[in-house]
């Protein structure tokens, strides 16, 4: 067992599973000498060689383009993309092609690629380093959108997301990268993609969410048990797409209230996914509307602003407050 | 029948005025206004000020993530000073000397690195466009608006910058074949600083020159000694000259050097050596000029330590204005559309309500 940053214990993932196996690469912008803007791919380049680690040239499209023909001859890509503001660059590619060989050929080509990329905001980051692209991506068909929230489950989900025979986006959230160390296994450890989990047991209110926003809920939870008496559960979904629309309803209808929490702006984020979710198999175990605290409709103002547009404690406490005294 | 080389139209050609030693090419020296030199002088200076006070205000916590422009100075600054007041200047984020020459303020570009929507807003009278940081986008609409200048007549023209990172996306080839396909009056000015955060120049492209892709758009590439400012200016005139005269687009390579770390998130010593960044030192575009102004008898002593007194008011008052920049922390939902729609007028009030209830005073406590 060791004490890991979410950065080292993704750097611990992509480590082992290219020591296991020799057809994983890993490729993008600074990712060699650098070792990465955030030295996720560190000692990478130093242990497996830049036939393995591989610096690329400053094009989105051709990291992703370029990993979706790899696949084709039986590599394992895992494309870093160095913001989630410049996802956007490579977008053509996820859709036209990464979400759709496996359908277009009937399972004959598939695209097992891994587009890893640092994702949302809450570190004073310049514009276009602090988005939350996950509805986005979520509504393709054919991708996976993994989004995990503490060291111990970005090992294990980047994990399984690289031996997972489908494409998966997954979301690194830059907020928790340093912010705390947890216990990881020495041992190789994978979790299901498409399960959450419960993340603190309770039964008043459910509260939804995922990535950074993990801490935002559990940190409210807390105040709702020692200032008002409210025994919140936090679930956190961990990935997206698939959604865990079990353990939601599981949930709710225990405690028949529910608050999602993400960091996205509301208009089709994946907080209305989850509320018709919540509607189409739990709408007669509800004791209150299901409410949403998530970012704005906006663009994400610039870091001055940020934790104004980022859902916090209090906003969380506030809407769980509504739905208990509903 | 037989092989032969294909003879293209088109040019690539290098292009240096005045060399770092200060020996000068008097024929191709442009012949400029005293006081025109100066100007350009004092404008190049404020910006390595401006770029030192920057990344000092980053390093005491007064400013974000900060991309410094040192040693790049002439390069955008040269550009600027051949376009006329009504052609536009497309930047990307290290165009600092050729942004203030253009009459933005100082204040503004410190409010974009400070972490303020208000840095992108130019001042009256400059139509130029904000800062852009996704790599080579900026290519797009920069080809965009010589298309329109074209199509307007008014002989216009347009200068986009991007990096030599930048000439890896496809956002910069597509503009560039856009632009030779339409003979727009673009002129396109990659700032090759040799890096990209982390890689060299030599592993962004296998082509010798970047200039040289300009034949592939059926354009004239000039590679340029971008830290030469009489270069930058001579070989600008002449591309902003053929574009206004319906001569179509150039690609210019400004060969230049990040003398400073990427950005203030990046730690330059892990891939690259300190040996290659003193061997640019005596290139510097700030040394060569300044000795170019004292040999002409433009600058002395005397004028030279006023003009950093100067300076360096502006600047104090330029970080005492943005720091006394107020922002309405409700402002960023009123600009999204013309009107606010249903949604963000519902938001609105969601919003001041929390913003209502998080500044009001903490009741006492029951006793
Ligand atoms: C589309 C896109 N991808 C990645 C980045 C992250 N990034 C910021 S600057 C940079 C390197 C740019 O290199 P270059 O074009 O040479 O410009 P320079 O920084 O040297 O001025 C990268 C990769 C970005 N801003 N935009
Ligand atoms: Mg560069």
């Amino acid at each position: 067992m060791a004490q890991l940053t979410m950065v080292k214990a993704l750097n611990l993932a992509l480590a082992e599973a290219m020591r296991e196996n020799p057809n994983v690469l890993v490729l993008g912008q600074d990712v060699g000498q650098d070792e990465g803007v955030f030295r996720v791919t560190e000692g990478l380049l130093q242990e497996f060689g830049p036939n393995r680690c591989i610096d690329t040239p400053l094009a989105e499209a051709a990291i992703v383009g370029g990993g979706v023909g790899l696949a084709f001859t039986g590599f394992l890509p895992v494309c870093e993309l160095q913001f989630d503001g410049f996802s956007f660059q490579a977008f053509h590619q996820v859709e036209n092609h990464v979400r759709r060989f496996r359908n277009r050929t009937r399972g004959r080509y598939t695209c097992p690629l891994v587009i890893r990329m640092p994702y949302g905001g809450g570190i004073r980051a310049v514009e276009h380093h602090s988005e939350a692209p996950e509805a986005t991506y979520a509504h393709l068909a054919g991708l996976k959108v993994v989004i995990p929230s503490g060291p111990r489950n970005a090992r294990a989900l980047l994990r399984a997301a690289i031996y997972d025979p489908d494409p998966v986006i997954f979301f690194e959230p830059k907020a928790v990268y340093r912010a705390f160390r947890e216990e990881v296994p020495d041992e190789p450890e994978t979790m299901p993609i498409g399960k959450g989990v419960v993340a603190r047991p309770g039964k008043d209110v459910t509260l939804i969410t995922y990535g950074a926003m993990l801490r935002v809920a559990l940190d409210a939870a807390e105040e709702l048990a020692d200032d008002h008496n409210v025994d919140a559960e936090v679930l956190d979904l961990l990935s997206v797409s698939p959604l865990d629309g079990e353990l939601i309803n599981e949930s709710v209808r225990r405690t028949g209230r529910a608050v999602v929490v993400h960091e996205a702006p509301r208009h089709c984020g994946v907080g209305a996914e989850i509320v018709a979710r919540i509607v189409e198999g739990s709408l007669l175990y509800l004791e209150a509307p299901v409410k949403r605290v998530t970012g704005y409709d906006t663009i994400i103002p610039y870091f001055q602003n940020e934790l104004t547009y980022l859902p916090d404690p209090a906003r969380v406490v506030a809407a769980a407050l509504e739905t208990v005294r509903f | 029948m037989p092989r032969e080389p294909i003879k293209l139209p088109q040019r690539v050609e290098s292009l240096s005025v005045l060399a770092a030693d200060g020996r000068i090419d008097a024929d191709l020296e442009p012949a400029l206004d005293p006081a025109d030199l100066r100007r350009l002088y004092r404008t190049m200076l404020a910006s390595r000020r401006l770029d030192e006070r920057a990344l000092a205000l980053q390093r005491q916590g007064r400013l974000g993530t900060y991309g410094p422009s040192r040693g790049q100075e002439a390069a955008s600054l040269g550009v600027a000073y051949a376009l006329g007041k009504d052609d536009w200047l497309v930047p990307t984020f290290r165009e600092t000397a050729g942004l203030l020459w253009r009459g933005w303020p100082m204040q503004t570009w410190l409010l974009y690195w400070g972490g303020f929507e208000a840095g992108n807003v130019p001042p009256a009278g400059v139509h130029d466009l904000p800062i852009a940081v996704p790599i080579a986008s900026q290519c797009q609409y920069g080809m965009g608006v010589a298309w329109g200048c074209k199509l307007r007549g008014e002989g216009r023209v347009c200068a986009t910058f991007c990096g030599d990172g930048g000439t890896s996306e496809g956002d910069f080839h597509e503009a560039l074949n856009f632009a030779g396909v339409y003979n727009l009056p673009l002129v396109t000015v990659i700032q090759n600083n040799h890096w990209a955060i982390s890689i060299p120049r030599s592993r962004q492209t296998a082509s010798q020159t970047l200039a040289q892709k300009a034949l592939a758009y059926g354009m004239d590439g000039v590679q340029v000694d971008g830290n030469d400012i009489l270069a930058m200016i001579v070989a600008t005139r002449e591309a902003v000259e053929k574009a206004r005269t319906g001569g179509g687009p150039t690609l210019i390579e400004a060969v230049t050097y990040r003398m400073s770390m990427h950005t203030t998130a990046d730690d330059p010593k892990k891939y690259r050596t300190e040996d290659e960044v003193k061997a640019w030192e005596p290139r510097d575009p700030l040394l060569r000029f300044r000795a170019y102004l004292h040999k002409k008898g433009l600058l002395d002593e005397s004028t030279a330590g006023a003009l950093d007194a100067e300076i360096a008011a502006e600047i104090d008052q330029a970080v005492r204005q943005y720091e006394q920049y107020r922002q309405d922390p409700a402002e960023f939902l009123r600009h999204m559309y013309a009107e606010l729609t249903p949604e963000l007028q519902a938001q609105q009030a969601e919003l001041q309500a929390y913003l209502e209830r998080k500044h009001a005073p903490t009741p006492a406590p029951v006793p």
